[in-house]
């Protein structure tokens, strides 16, 4: 990976997140289990506390100035009590002791029992060390960050004298997590964040298009100085617009669909991602339910779900329940081989927790969540895969997507796609959903291209009203059967 | 001595104050012009699934945004922390990024005349939302959960039965001495059943009843009477083959498409060109009744304050007016840029500058029933859920994932899904054929059932 010496100044990050807790706010580990203690009070199995403590700025540049900026601390503390299936939550966002002793009073009220004691003295866990930066890019001068928008605004307007609006934006956070747990959990994380953001509209004298582009990572200031440049996104987003002038009509109905390599990716997340988190398959209301060992993709399809890929967006060292993230196979060969758990779920239904157990906030009960999903590459080259098409479509950038849990179907929407017309890609394609059904969509795949690629890290899964940020993507695929939603016939 | 001993109670400030001290410290400080918006609120939420109780939730939350400016340039910043640093450091922070914003002419607070607040009681807040004891609030969800699972032996699985309370409290101050706020509740039961058939396939679907006071929500019973409804007749959906058909949509997915009008109709997508409608103001965009209104006035309303994110009293604003433009949704910035007056629709999150927000939004009813419009659709789609967010505003190109009824000779008969709808809203606003008599607030944005003709069904 292109940064050096990360490891030694990750470290330090971690002493300071540390003390963050026990000096800025005077917690000392007694407290923490005196708050187990009375989270425990009522009988709960297991209890754990979840600090954070996030700093956030974003700027942005529209129509060439730069018209906000805003930078924000959001800090709190939330309880959890697990009793049976039960588990009760209270937070608060002041982190004075009496304050949090009454969250945990709340939340402990979900059990009924005597009460239980937490385990003496913590275990910390060895974590991963994921985030390659010399310095988190929260920490960086703002003028530095604002020089690189201001480059993709000029840059995304000198593309095409048909660029006629850029907005540009750029937004990172740093967010300091301690978790501890009446088994003996104790972690802490300082998870970097950093996105960039270019939105250009086109207009020629009939039509108006928009272009969007984007990306980033847990990352700093220099990934956008050095290897994703504004440059390289506002191109992209410039690009987009101008094809987009001249999109025709979608077609409608069932035929054959390329994905192109990235992105795209969202069809692994929406088709059978969610449909394998274990809370819905421990409720038995997920499509893939008591489909463990059966076959849900053709034998081409391998996916899986990694944690622990340095940098990327979906990555954290340790999931918000204190547990080290994992690279989890889903799918191998086309076979149904794990669901994603975290704690409640691994415990009720006796799997491995893998690590997935995730959360918006402070203010949100954690539940298993995707970290990065990916198809392994297979061995098709993808103008093979082009070529191999007689009509159908070639979608390479997307929206985003939303799918039906118990019914399976989904969709995803295609701001990027073309025709695919003998073997050919032709036409641009105004904007149109792909839709189909997660437990069988997968095993359509025939082809499947050598050129995996992870997204640019723009990801953001919601999931009953939580946002996390997650990665996607898939090498290049093509599915010789799936609805493309336009209009013309 | 750690810092927390500073950190007051909410219970112990006086929110007015402290917004309006926060301004006076920020002007104090060399800001030209601020506002602050002060937040407090508490949420309650229970599930309740195959009738144990799953996740209980309570908990109270609080922040702070301030936003100044420095002659035409703007910055903000947001806190949770409470304390004297904590506060402190809100301050000088934005007086400090201040410094790095562009000067744009149309940046600034709305003009002194602008400023006010609603008069009278508007309805916002019942102390009722806060009356049950938590047993109680349980035993809702719980009903709820068993009216869904008693209506039907075709339900054999639930998401569960969810009961929510919450009530907040809101303050703005600006440095042009205005001072307001207003304290708003909200209390919500759902039901979300799974039904199974004989081959094992599972649908779900869902049911809920929101009001701001729990005299005005509907029993338990009804709503998972209506959620089990709604799951089973989706058992043994399929496909249907590509076609051009009539499309009605439901009030539920009708309210989703009138969203995507409120969108398009924001000031700041429309000065950035970025909606299509954009440059329309005045001409004919949708048929002769087709009459779309924002009423932030109406009292107990979902979106009614008594003013909006910059302290400009909230309004109805006819927006379509039988199919004529008449006016797009403003704050103070987008209004100057595009040489109008504020509609009083500014939205104030804690951290950014103001956006855009509906007061009331729905498209004035018409007279006929649900049942009508559907006996007057010889083949087509009864549109009950959409799948996926497949609407590019620049363009007005649509295309959604949907879920319904086919429609046969006027009657529903099968239920479809796995199929999408796609036209474009251009168009869709002026095929709407048929609009219902059955307007109904669930949310701040409303719409009776419609019927829009021209839309493309891809299937088979």
């Amino acid at each position: 990976m292109p940064f050096k010496g990360a490891d030694s100044s990750n470290r330090e990050i971690m002493t300071q997140n540390q003390s963050l807790f026990f000096q800025k706010f005077g917690i000392t580990p007694n407290d923490l289990q005196r708050y187990l203690g009375e989270a425990l009070s009522a009988g709960g199995e297991y209890a754990d506390l979840y600090f954070e403590y996030l700093t956030s700025t974003a700027i942005s540049v529209d129509e060439g100035i730069v018209k906000s900026a805003s930078q924000g601390i959001s800090a709190g503390c939330g309880v959890r009590v697990l009793s049976g299936e039960r588990t009760g939550y209270a937070y608060t966002d002041d982190l004075a002791p009496e304050k949090i002793l009454r969250a945990a009073r709340t939340a402990a009220l979900i059990a009924r029992g005597p009460g239980q004691q937490p385990i003496e003295g913590f275990k910390h866990a060895e974590a991963h060390r994921l985030y390659q930066v010399s310095s988190p890019s929260a920490d960086a001068d703002i003028a530095a960050k604002l020089e690189l928008v201001m480059r993709a605004d000029r840059v995304a307007r000198a593309y095409d004298s048909r660029i006629v609006q850029v907005r540009g934006g750029y937004a990172d956070e740093l967010r300091q997590i301690l978790v501890v747990g009446s088994d003996g959990t104790f972690a802490s994380d300082v998870q970097p964040m950093a996105r960039f953001s270019v939105i250009c509209i086109a207009k020629n004298d009939k039509n108006t298009a928009k272009g969007q582009a984007g990306g980033g990572g847990r990352v700093g200031l220099e990934f956008f100085q050095a290897e994703k440049t504004p440059e390289y996104f506002a191109q992209d987003a410039a690009r987009q617009a101008i094809i987009q002038l001249d999109a025709r009509e979608a077609p409608a109905g069932e035929m054959e669909v390329v994905l192109g390599p990235g992105w795209p990716g969202i069809l692994l997340h929406e088709a059978i991602g969610h449909g394998l988190e274990a809370d819905f398959n421990r409720k038995g209301t997920s499509a893939f339910t008591g489909l463990i060992g059966k076959r849900v993709a053709s034998d081409k399809c391998t996916v899986v779900d990694n944690g622990t890929l340095p940098s990327r967006r979906g990555s954290i060292n340790v999931d918000d329940e204190g547990a080290p993230t994992q690279n989890t196979v889903l799918i191998e060969k086309g076979i149904l081989k794990a669901y994603l758990s975290d704690k409640l779920s691994s415990k009720l239904m006796g799997l491995p927790d893998t690590g997935n157990g995730r959360r918006e906030s402070y203010e949100h009960i954690p539940m298993p969540r995707m970290t990065n999903t990916y198809m392994l590459a297979g061995e098709d080259a993808p103008e093979d895969i082009i070529r191999s098409v007689k009509r159908g479509v070639y979608a390479v950038n997307f929206g985003g997507g939303q799918v039906d849990i118990t019914n399976g179907k989904f969709v995803f929407s295609a701001s990027e796609a073309y025709m695919i017309e003998n073997g050919k890609v032709t036409a641009p394609l105004k904007n149109c959903s792909l839709i189909g059904n997660g437990p069988d969509a997968l095993t359509k795949v025939s082809m499947v291209g050598n050129d995996l690629q992870l997204d640019e890290g723009v990801g953001t899964c919601g999931k009953d009203g939580q946002s996390v940020p997650v990665g996607v993507g898939i090498p290049t695929l093509k599915l010789d059967k799936m609805t493309v939603g336009g209009t013309a016939s | 001595m750690p810092a927390n001993t500073e950190i007051l109670s909410s219970a112990d400030i006086d929110l007015r104050e402290l917004a309006a001290d926060v301004v006076a410290r920020a002007i104090k400080g060399g800001a030209t012009a601020a506002d602050a918006v002060v937040r407090d609120g508490a949420e309650f939420s229970t599930v309740v699934r195959m009738g144990e109780v799953e996740t209980l939730k309570e908990a109270g939350s609080r922040g702070i945004g301030l936003r100044v400016f420095a002659g035409k340039r703007a910055a903000s910043t947001y806190s949770s922390d409470f304390s004297r640093d904590g506060l402190e450091r809100l301050i000088r922070g934005a007086l400090d990024l201040v410094k790095i914003t562009s000067e744009d002419p149309c940046a600034g607070l709305p003009q002194l005349s602008e400023l006010g607040s609603l008069p009278g009681d508007l309805k916002l807040y019942h102390e009722d939302v806060y009356s049950l004891p938590p047993e109680q609030r349980i035993e809702y969800a719980r009903r709820a959960e068993k009216a869904s699972f008693d209506s039907d032996p075709r339900i054999k699985n639930s998401e569960g039965g969810a009961f929510d309370a919450s009530a907040g409290r809101k303050v703005l101050a600006n440095s042009l001495g205005f001072l307001g706020d207003y304290q708003r509740s909200y209390c919500s039961i759902l039901s979300a059943p799974i039904a199974q058939d004989e081959n094992g396939a599972m649908q779900r679907d869902y049911w809920y009843s929101a009001a701001r006071s729990l005299a005005r929500l509907e029993m338990p019973e009804a709503v998972g009477r209506e959620a089990a409804r709604r799951t089973v007749r989706r058992l043994g959906a399929r496909k249907v083959p590509s076609a051009k058909v009539p499309i009605v949509f439901d009030r539920t997915v009708a309210a989703s498409v009138l969203g995507n009008i409120f969108d398009a109709a924001c000031g700041d997508l429309i000065y950035r060109q970025s909606s299509f409608l954009a440059g329309r103001l005045g001409e004919k965009i949708a048929g002769d009744h087709v009459t779309i209104i924002d009423d932030g006035a109406m009292p107990g309303g979902f979106g009614t304050t008594p003013f909006d994110g910059e302290g400009v009293p909230r309004r109805k604003t006819i927006v379509v007016e039988n199919g004529t433009l008449k006016s797009y949704l403003l704050n103070t910035y987008t209004a100057r840029k595009l040489g109008l007056s504020t509609t009083g629709n500014a939205a104030r999150g804690l951290a950014g500058n103001p956006g855009i927000s509906e007061g009331n939004f729905f498209l004035q009813p018409g007279n006929h029933s649900p049942q009508q419009i559907i006996a007057g659709v010889k083949r087509g789609l009864f549109v009950t859920e959409f799948l996926g967010m497949g609407v590019n505003l620049v363009t007005g190109d649509f295309s959604r994932g949907a879920s319904g009824l086919w429609i046969e000779d006027g009657e529903l008969t099968f239920p479809v899904e796995e199929v999408t709808v796609a036209g474009n809203l251009k168009d869709m606003l002026n095929n709407i054929s048929e609009i219902g008599s059955d307007l109904e607030f669930r949310s701040s944005t409303a719409c009776p059932t419609l019927r829009i003709d021209g839309m493309t069904l891809a299937g088979e």
